[in-house]
């Protein structure tokens, strides 16, 4: 068990393509962190780094206080998993897991005892004899656990590890995950491009983007503050609601609506008037259940899905859409509607009387506004700060 | 099934029938033509052999089938006073097959690891000549060849045949080598070497035994290739007792008013049958899809 420093690494790969750009990042001893971002953003690259298949342009790399920067791979003593999963198809699972040890030159007994145990662990005991061409996708998946387990690394680096297997089977992976990380405690860097993934796994996770962390935060807060734009919009599922927007003293302008700011919750910096504010769908309500004397707005209902649980409310919002450049997110839920317009969500309660077509009254927290600065993304709700994110070590959360 | 069974009877049905009726016919035109490959490739692998095993008689009548089976043209052609040099041409074509097999696999092997895994500067010229050098007709080849070795006094003597085969089955074993080496995923080597072997260790434990099936298929083309090999061969070797199997098979084609067919048919069987017991022997290890459950679901 180790802790892992990255101190302004970087990496540029051959025809100046810069894959990662002087990211600094700590990671406690025992901590698992997730590292996401859309893909492309250079998070296998970071990642391939640390394990020593990629070489560091620049900057430094410490694993438990040893600089390994120039050290090849087996000198590290880390486990990776990979998203292919990478076993060795000429070895039956049992070779596969032993093969860490064996090439370690550990006792025939101990590696059996050893073999046995990860067997145990991840149920996969009976399938010891077994080629990985003769396995499912999911167990595939849990000997390549297995592999890394087995030979009780400093650190496990995961690539993307569960984003071949189905959705079903991903969500209770993602649960075994976390139990086997809480019994084993051992550093884990985990890469993925689902934020869902991220923000279920992580004790602290980092959001990238073209090569940069933005943000390094612990998964609440991540959400409930998003230091930029990008995050804001990376984070959070339904995603939340980006729309350029005007402040004139208490009151801010979207489109057709015109709500006055809460007291508290104001831009701290002047960008002229000009904003992009952020709504969380979860931040508006049908007023049949809102309580209190939030403001309201009149929307037409465009498109209502119904989850039993809750229900989502679509309305159109007439001001420019925050297109894709800026978020990933909106790339998903590319729509054929004018871009002139935005698509907004509004999480509502399950009983709404809303009816596409028809126009429902719902109110706002503007407690819960977000603000960012449309020039840089820089959220406003924050004092401004060096332009990069410190990511400095979160308190581990016991899990 | 249940689908069209649930739409309304009538229109459907027939033309489905209609299909499945011209699927068939397909079918069977595609087997048809598949039993006429065969035949063709096969008939006369089988008469070569029946005619072996003719008796004289037989042979001038044209009969379908040895009804009187003999042994006397193997004889023959193995001892007899008008071919001698029979164990001796074998002897020889074991010599340049092996040595032309061994070096070209250990060659080839990392020609192609370095093609497939390492970017140098002239990798893509390197790789359209050897594309190209297989182009050209190998008989132009010849007067080249022949003056090159004699230059260094190679003529006649089995090195420059081994020399001359490797100039031909190299560039086609690196080309197919290099394609099983791009078909093993980079990620398992870099597992392996993240679980602890240095570079080399992983080359020797996972890419080495991962590429055998290659190895294997690579040298039954060579094996195939220079065991059959004629022109060059008997061009360099002028001395009867260098000559390699498919120079002393040509001796049997006599003038065109005698050769004697029973002895050259039964010399061109044993000629076939080394080829014939290697390939049998490696077949098995032409273990295709090994690389299987190595990734994904
Ligand atoms: N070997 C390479 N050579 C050149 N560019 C590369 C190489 N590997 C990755 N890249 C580039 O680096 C960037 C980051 O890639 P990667 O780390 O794989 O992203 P991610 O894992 O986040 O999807 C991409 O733009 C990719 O095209
Ligand atoms: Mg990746």
């Amino acid at each position: 068990m180790a802790e892992i420093r990255l101190e302004n690494v970087s990496k540029l790969f051959a025809g100046d393509v810069v894959a990662v750009n002087d990211i600094t990042l700590d990671i406690a001893d025992g901590e698992f962190l997730v590292l996401v971002g859309p893909s492309g953003c250079g998070k296998s690259t970071l990642l391939r780094m640390i394990a020593g298949l990629e070489e560091v342009t620049d900057g430094q790399i410490s694993i438990a206080g040893t600089d390994v920067t120039e050290l090849a791979p087996r000198r590290r003593d880390i486990a990776m998993v990979f998203q292919s999963y990478a076993l060795y198809p000429h070895m039956s699972v049992r070779q596969n897991l032993a093969y860490g040890l064996k090439v370690r030159r550990t006792p025939k007994a101990q590696i059996a005892r050893r073999v046995d145990e990860v067997a145990k662990l991840l149920g996969l005991s009976d399938l010891l004899d077994r080629r990985p061409g003769q396995l499912s996708g999911g167990q595939r998946q849990r000997v390549a656990m297995g592999r890394a387990i087995a030979r009780e690394p400093k650190a496990f680096l995961m690539d993307e590890p569960l984003s071949n297997l189905d959705a079903k089977l991903r969500v209770g992976m993602r649960a075994s995950l976390q139990q086997l990380h809480s019994r084993l405690g051992v550093t884990t860097i985990y890469v993925t491009h689902d934020q869902i993934e991220a923000m279920t796994l992580g004790q602290r996770v980092a959001v990238m983007r073209e090569g940069r962390i933005l943000q390094a935060d612990e998964p609440q807060k991540l959400y409930q503050e998003p230091r930029d734009l990008f995050v804001a919009a990376f984070i959070g599922s339904p995603a939340m609601n980006l729309v350029e927007a005007t402040i004139d003293g208490g009151d801010v302008t979207f489109g057709q609506f015109r709500i006055p700011l809460a007291a508290g919750r104001r831009p701290l910096r002047d960008t002229g008037g000009r904003v992009v504010l952020g709504i969380r769908p979860e931040s508006f309500e049908d007023t049949a259940f809102a309580s209190g004397d939030l403001p309201r707005i009149e929307v037409q209902v465009e498109v209502l899905e119904e989850l039993g649980s809750d229900a989502h409310v679509f309305f159109l919002v007439d001001a420019p859409r925050i297109t894709a450049e800026t978020l990933e997110a909106s790339e998903e839920e590319a729509t054929l509607l004018a871009l002139e317009k935005a698509l907004f969500t509004a999480r509502v309660d399950a009983r709404t009387r809303a009816r596409v077509g028809e126009r429902l009254q719902l109110a706002v927290d503007p407690q819960r506004f977000h603000f960012f600065d449309p020039d840089t993304g820089a959220s406003l709700l924050q004092p401004a700060e060096p332009a990069r994110a410190t990511g400095a070590p979160g308190t581990p959360v016991p899990a | 099934m249940s689908a069209s069974a649930a739409t309304p009877a009538g229109a459907p049905q027939p033309r489905r029938a209609r299909r499945g009726r011209r699927k068939l016919a397909t079918q069977t035109g595609w087997n048809l033509v598949g039993i006429a490959v065969i035949v063709v490739m096969v008939f006369p692998v089988y008469w070569m052999i029946s005619t072996a095993f003719k008796s004289d008689g037989e042979i001038t009548s044209g009969s379908w089938f040895p009804l009187q089976p003999t042994l006397q043209h193997f004889r023959s052609a193995m001892a007899g006073a008008d071919h001698p040099y029979f164990w001796n041409s074998v002897a020889n074509s074991l010599i340049v097959v092996c040595v032309t097999v061994a070096l070209s696999m250990v060659i080839a092997f990392f020609a192609a690891v370095a093609l497939a895994k390492f970017r140098f500067t002239g990798r893509k010229v390197f790789i359209v000549l050897m594309i190209g050098i297989q182009m050209l007709p190998q008989a132009g080849l010849i007067i080249p060849l022949y003056l090159v070795l004699r230059q260094y006094g190679q003529t006649g003597t089995l090195t420059g045949v081994i020399i001359t085969y490797m100039t031909f089955v190299l560039p086609f074993s690196v080309w197919t080598l290099r394609g099983f080496i791009i078909g093993i995923p980079r990620d398992l080597e870099e597992a392996a070497m993240v679980d602890g072997s240095s570079r080399v260790g992983a080359f020797v434990r996972i890419l080495l035994p991962l590429v055998a099936p290659g190895l294997v298929a690579t040298s039954v083309f060579a094996f195939i290739t220079s065991w059959n090999e004629f022109i060059f061969a008997n061009v360099l070797l002028n001395d009867n007792s260098k000559q390699t199997v498919t120079v002393w098979l040509s001796y049997f084609t006599g003038t065109a008013r005698h050769t004697d067919w029973g002895a050259l048919m039964a010399a061109s069987t044993l000629t076939a049958i080394p080829v014939v017991i290697f390939f049998v022997l490696v077949q098995r290890k032409i273990a295709f899809g090994l690389t299987a459950g190595a990734v994904k679901g």
